[in-house]
């Protein structure tokens, strides 16, 4: 569940476009660790996001796939084949750098063909299958234009594109969607999707954005001080993180340390509270805000488990939800979040009497 | 009525025009003073002379005539000799292999540097620009102890069968190619620099990433990044050598002479000035007619934007 459960069951993973890493390491000058043995089956033709925040190595890891960096220990296989001894040039990975890094003395057409080129592919192949990626991705008007002329998602493009034409094993893409606006970057990040669906490559994709990452990936391996913490399906990060780093970095969330009470109760510093989870040592409790029920006072099913009377603290308004700072008695305080799925009238206001309830199943036993 | 208010408006647009005025002038006035001053008006005295005729002192005198410039192209009291034409294209010649030679040695030295730790990095490139701040003929001077015919160097070349025996490596045209590569290499090194600091290493990378290494890596990556260095250094390096006077004086010999000698000659030993300005002039063209084709070369290259020209 926490592990890579799909990675053990099939056996060798060498397929076209397979990565396996065991225990990468790679310490640059000072004394920490920047990776620190990572263990990591990427299956060929998956989408998988290396999520954390900055300076936590994912972007380290990705550098010594492209064959940038040499891990100072471990070993790296792509498509089985050990990658020890093979400079970046000869590796069947291609790079989307965050910068672009379009060479500014070409024009678009030239960038997207510059890898087939060094390959030797000859001029009228090389041409077809350029056009081709161009049409593609929708930048053949620009085919003889500057990269400097272009806009940040253009430029994008013609980076994707200047990947993709290789037909690589792997694309490795390095926040590649952190400089662009909001629509754009939502925009992009479907069609990338859906090329990667499309050609059936491997993308390993670094971002620091938890909602990219949701929106993207097949898998999501979350990194922190150069450990992966935790990695698996999108919906087992999100709704079962392993600890309170993940829990947090993928969202918001409600933490509190438990101690055992016996039948599947746990006592809490909200009073006790019921789980179905196994409660396990050292580990704390946590709930989602959305996953919280909130009635009015009046209508509140008081029978029930885990519900308990509160106020509304804070309410922010943030259109398709609201979110509500709730005091529960005792003064602890429990972030919930609410769909506005009725009238805006029918929102609660701060100040008013409510009822809130965990329910058993919504709390995940997470470690500290 | 309309007097008393067209007035003060008069006024106001008139001051604004002179503070106008005046911040042009105190920006772009001492420049263009300089310029008049100590290009255009010598170039306009030298010119004027050459038209002049020549005294049996090597004065300009009356009348006014073209003498000086049918001197130019070879003709003399003994009739016609290609005597100004091999020292015209020995110039172009020399100063282009320097200017070659100077882009060899720059290119590994500016990479070692800039490849050294951030800190080491200014001694390193102090170390490189550190002769030029001595003077040129004591600099050439140096040369002349280590290529003249009882220096090492000129024994070590004895030795090696490359000259006669008793012979030097000095005069001659190697002595000066030597002499004018060490002089400007330092002009072909710094704006070398300045353009290899700024280099955008991810383009490198992206270069490895796209299966391009060696050779092909540097020209298609690094290369294309220099191009701006490299034209100012060619500039700063290929006119002045053309132009050289010190180390073809002092390093060249008869057979070595250069432009610079050739034109020296007629304000000196042999006085001549109508030909000695006609000589500058028709010097003046040549870089003028280089510097502009040289332009529309980096032009079309499209990676001139930055040189300095």
């Amino acid at each position: 569940m926490q592990q890579d459960s799909t990675a053990a069951t099939l056996a060798p993973n060498a397929g076209r476009g397979a990565i396996s890493l065991s225990r990468v390491t790679r310490i640059f000058a000072g004394t920490i660790p920047a990776v620190d043995h990572i263990e990591l089956e990427i299956q060929a033709g998956e989408f998988f996001t290396l999520l954390g925040p900055s300076g936590c190595g994912k972007t380290t890891l990705l550098r010594m796939i492209a064959g940038f960096e040499t891990p100072d220990a471990g070993r790296i296989l792509i498509s089985g084949r050990e990658m020890q001894d093979i400079p970046a040039h000869r590796r069947a990975v291609n790079t989307v750098f965050q910068s672009y890094a379009l060479f500014p003395h070409l024009n678009v057409e030239q960038n997207i063909g510059f890898g087939l080129r060094m390959q030797g592919v000859p001029r009228a192949d090389r041409k077809k299958r350029v056009d081709a990626m161009m049409e593609m991705l929708q930048i053949g008007q620009f085919a003889t234009r500057n990269a400097a002329q272009l806009s940040g998602g253009q430029r994008q493009r013609v980076a994707l594109a200047r990947a993709l034409v290789n037909e690589p094993e792997v694309v490795l893409l390095d926040e590649p969607l952190s400089a662009l606006d909001a629509k754009l970057r939502n925009e992009l990040q479907i069609e990338l999707l859906r090329m990667q669906k499309r050609l059936g490559m491997t993308f390993v994709f670094v971002t620091h954005d938890q909602h990219e990452a949701l929106v993207m990936s097949d898998r999501i391996g979350v990194m922190s001080k150069g450990r992966l913490q935790q990695v698996g399906p999108v919906l087992d990060v999100y709704e079962k993180p392993r600890n309170v780093f993940v829990a947090e970095f993928l969202g918001l969330s409600n933490i509190w340390p438990v101690s055992p009470a016996g039948k599947g109760a746990v006592n809490t510093p909200l009073g006790p509270l019921q789980i179905s989870a196994v409660v396990g040592e050292g580990r704390m409790a946590m709930i989602r805000p959305e996953k919280i029920w909130v009635y009015p006072e009046s209508t509140t099913p008081r029978e029930r488990m885990n519900v308990f009377p509160g106020v509304i603290r804070e309410a922010i308004y943030m259109g398709a939800s609201t979110q509500y700072r709730i005091e529960l008695q005792g003064g602890h305080v429990v972030l919930v979040l609410d769909t506005n799925n009725q009238a805006a009238e029918r929102s609660w206001q701060p100040g008013e009497p409510v009822g809130v309830e965990l329910k058993p199943e919504n709390i995940m036993m997470v470690e500290g | 009525m309309s007097d008393t208010t067209a007035g003060p408006v008069k006024t106001q647009a008139q001051s604004e025009g002179f503070t106008k005025a005046l911040r042009l002038w105190m920006t772009a006035g001492p420049g263009l003073f300089w310029i008049i001053l100590f290009l255009l008006i010598p170039s306009g005295v030298m010119l004027g002379i050459a038209f002049f005729t020549n005294s049996d002192f090597g004065s300009p005198v009356l009348p006014l005539s073209l003498s000086s410039f049918w001197e130019v192209l070879g003709n003399g009291i003994l009739g016609w000799s290609d005597a100004n034409i091999i020292t015209l294209i020995r110039s172009l010649v020399q100063a282009g292999v320097a200017t070659s030679v100077t882009i060899l040695l720059a290119y590994p030295l500016v990479f070692f540097i800039i490849t050294r730790p951030a800190n080491m990095r200014p001694v390193l490139l102090l170390f490189a620009i550190l002769p030029s701040w001595t003077n040129q003929v004591v600099r050439t001077y140096a040369w002349m102890q280590l290529l003249n015919p009882g220096a090492p160097l000129a024994h070590l070349a004895q030795y090696l069968g490359i000259i006669p025996e008793h012979f030097g490596l000095m005069p001659g045209n190697f002595a000066v190619l030597i002499g004018l590569t060490y002089n400007y290499l330092p002009y072909m090194v710094v704006p070398l620099y300045a353009a290899a600091e700024k280099l955008d290493w991810t383009l490198v990378e992206a270069g490895r990433d796209l299966y391009a290494s060696g050779p092909r890596l540097f020209l298609n990556t690094v290369f294309p990044q220099t191009l701006p260095g490299l034209l100012s250094g060619i500039i700063l390096v290929g006119i002045p050598a053309f132009g050289d006077y010190v180390v073809p004086q002092l390093l060249g010999g008869d057979k070595a002479m250069m432009m610079g000698s050739l034109i020296a000659g007629q304000f000196t030993f042999s006085p001549n000035w109508p030909y000695g300005a006609a000589l500058t002039i028709i010097m003046l063209v040549f870089t003028c007619v280089g510097l502009l084709t040289f332009r529309k070369l980096t032009q079309r290259l499209g990676g001139g934007e930055g040189a300095m020209l």
